[in-house]
């Protein structure tokens, strides 16, 4: 297999992998940016997958080619309506923001598994008849070299969580709306006394990380497993959850770790074809991605600051 | 220090009369089954968490029990069959207990996870009859069911090994395990007893949930040119359905194939290409949970409990087969004709399928 082919495996492979992390990590920075814990990613993407596969079966007739996107859509109201919960609890009542993001992940595998059976009736959806596909991008397919490794045989929901990022990183970084809302996560008190409504900045971090995870839960769904079980989702947020960190909160790192994970992936699965790792034992392989995450989080990142009032409840008045 | 003794003593009286309860329940239960005639065999199963709608063996013994219970016309409850469902693997013992206390005059545990709570309940109600599905317990209550799946992935490897343009296909396996290696080793064995020029590539995806890391293997396999791929992975094989499916639709010209396992998978593989519908899946090696279930059962209903042995349950027992082959097969009736060829060889005898990788070196046909 020469070089050339290798890369054509790999890079779809890793942006396909990374397009759900992706997503979902940058809802992470919203949250955690506005200084709530969101340890409720994965349940967020259980509801993001339940419901784009279940609007995509319903309205597949009704929309056509455009169903995977706008279930997309569903999948992005259904994951900020579920948000709300954990933003109520956790900003309105005080509660502990780690308690009530564990609580989010145990109800959503609940409802949903509950819901496939009573809509269904069986554990499991059927399989969606349009999901995203692999797609060649127009014009810059031909050019050459790049063309054929980056923009062929790949997935329109690649280049858009990428795209994604890059508005997450201006928002947060270059509006008054990201600065607002990354005061209120490391000193609530002082924007407080700015006049930031902390608690309403800190509603909307929760509820854009709530959409945003549901969009990286319906992508998983419609582009890789193309339906719902219990096994649809199965640790994908708390990848995310470690993309974040790794990318220390910034939404180009979030972003940056959530494709090197996948490079990883896939790095493991192409290793037994080439010649070089050819004769290393696949234990070696199957834990090299995990292998390669510890040794970038210890040697190369630095250390990791998650902004400094995460995880903190604000109450006016006291200090 | 009076009080608390006193606390004590109440406890103890408690535990006690708990036990002797359970135990009156038992015996009462027992009583009713030794004296007869007041009700009909009654036969139950623990599911593990997958359910009975799991699409895969809880769901396929499920089935055997309906079918059953149907035939025998027992109605479903505590007079006839029932099941119980785990919601952890901590459920398992307190439900096959339940079961045991209830009476049931059979009691399934389904699938290798239970197999120590099957082997501790077993000792503890040694008047109970127990089966386990896909594990092996020694006691002398216990049946023990195992199939042969090497024998259904041989069949399948037949069939891939004459669809093969390129000589070259491919075999994902779940993760590391004695059934999974008797799925690969047959499959193997197959390919080469049809088609000794094509290899296969194996890859593990260490994972029985993970649809991404199956996508990406399938893209990897077929990227290199392995046209028919066979998936015996779980839920990450609902990855490589998806790449071929994707693949299909973007270029309906390549002959891909993909195999599916467990049960008849057709319906995974439909995809329009090309403007019209077609179907990547040739055919499933499927594992008939729900023939063993009946067929133990009904021995056990005629007073033949094969306890303390371990049923294997292979081709000749319609415990494993293929599901029907693809019409859009260009060689459809090669294919079946082969496969009609190989069953009855490996019914009669003849043709011993290699359950392990050490009996794939030494095998071949003549």
């Amino acid at each position: 297999m020469s070089f050339m082919e290798v890369l054509m495996i790999i890079i779809p492979s890793t942006l396909l992998w990374a397009a759900p992390l992706v997503f979902t990590a940058l809802g992470g920075v919203f949250s955690e940016r506005s200084g709530v814990v969101n340890i409720g990613l994965e349940g967020l993407m259980w509801i993001g997958a339940f419901s784009s596969i279940v609007f995509n079966l319903t309205f597949v007739h009704v929309f056509g080619n455009w169903t995977p996107w706008i279930s997309l859509l569903a999948a992005m109201v259904a994951g900020g309506l579920f948000a709300i919960l954990h933003a109520v609890a956790s900003i309105t009542f005080r509660a502990d923001h780690t308690v009530s993001g564990v609580a989010i992940n145990l109800l959503a595998s609940g409802i949903t598994l509950f819901l496939v059976k009573y809509i269904y009736g069986k554990g499991e959806t059927d399989i969606i008849q349009k999901g995203f596909s692999k797609i060649d991008i127009p014009v810059l397919k031909d050019i050459p070299v790049i063309g054929k490794l980056f923009f062929q045989d790949t997935y329109w929901t690649s280049y858009l969580a990428i795209v994604v990022a890059f508005i997450a990183w201006y928002i947060i970084y270059k509006t008054p709306f990201g600065l607002r809302l990354r005061s209120c996560g490391e000193h609530p008190m002082a924007a407080d006394t700015m006049g930031i409504n902390v608690t309403k900045m800190r509603y909307l971090g929760v509820i854009i990380s709530g959409m945003l995870g549901g969009i990286g839960g319906g992508v998983y769904a419609e582009a890789i497993s193309s339906n719902f079980s219990h096994a649809t989702i199965s640790g994908q947020g708390f990848m995310a959850l470690a993309a974040m960190i790794f990318g220390k909160w910034h939404p180009l790192g979030a972003m940056g770790a959530a494709i090197f994970f996948g490079f990883a992936q896939s790095i493991s699965i192409i290793g037994s074809s080439l010649p070089l790792l050819k004769n290393i034992p696949d234990v070696y392989l199957l834990i090299a991605p995990y292998v390669l995450t510890i040794l970038a989080l210890t040697g190369f990142i630095g250390r990791a600051e998650a902004p400094k009032a995460d995880g903190v409840h604000y109450i006016k008045g006291s200090r | 220090m009076k009080r608390s003794k006193i606390g004590l003593a109440l406890s103890l009286l408690l535990a006690v009369g708990t036990l002797l309860g359970a135990c009156g329940k038992a015996n009462n239960n027992a009583g009713n089954n030794a004296t007869g005639g007041k009700k009909g065999f009654t036969v139950g199963m623990v599911t593990d968490i997958g359910g009975i709608d799991d699409k895969s063996f809880n769901q396929s013994a499920w089935k055997g029990l309906q079918d059953f219970g149907t035939a025998n016309h027992l109605s479903q409850g505590k007079n006839g069959y029932d099941y119980l469902q785990s919601q952890s693997d901590a459920d398992y013992a307190t439900n096959l207990n339940t079961l045991s206390r209830q009476g049931f005059d059979l009691i399934y545990g389904i699938g290798y996870l239970m197999q120590n709570d099957v082997d501790t309940v077993a000792k503890q109600q040694p008047k109970s009859h127990f089966a386990i599905i896909d594990a092996e317990v020694k006691e002398p209550n216990v049946a023990s069911v195992l199939f042969r799946e090497n024998e259904s992935s041989f069949l399948a490897g037949v069939v891939a090994g004459m669809t093969t343009k390129t000589n070259k296909i491919g075999f994902i396996g779940g993760m590391e395990s004695d059934v999974i290696q008797r799925f690969e080793s047959g499959f193997v064995a197959g390919v080469k007893a049809a088609n000794p020029n094509a290899t296969v590539d194996i890859q593990y995806a260490a994972s029985f949930s993970d649809a991404a890391k199956g996508q990406a293997i399938a893209s990897r396999m077929y990227s290199s040119g392995d046209d028919v791929v066979f998936a015996a992975a779980g839920a990450t094989g609902n990855g490589l359905f998806k790449e071929a499916r994707d693949r299909k639709a973007k270029n309906p010209n390549q002959a891909i194939w993909v195999i599916g396992v467990d049960q008849d998978q057709s319906a995974e593989g439909i995809v329009t290409a090309g403007g019209k519908q077609v179907n990547v899946v040739i055919t499933s090696a499927m594992k008939r949970v729900d023939n063993a279930v009946k067929d133990l059962t009904t021995k056990t209903k005629n007073g033949s409990f094969p306890g303390g042995k371990t049923s294997i349950y292979g081709l000749a027992e319609n415990g494993v087969g293929l599901s029907t082959i693809n019409p859009a097969l260009p060689n459809k009736a090669a294919v079946e004709k082969a496969v009609s060829d190989w069953t009855s060889k490996i019914k009669s005898g003849t043709v011993k399928v290699p359950a392990t990788r050490a009996e794939l070196k030494t095998f071949s046909v003549k």
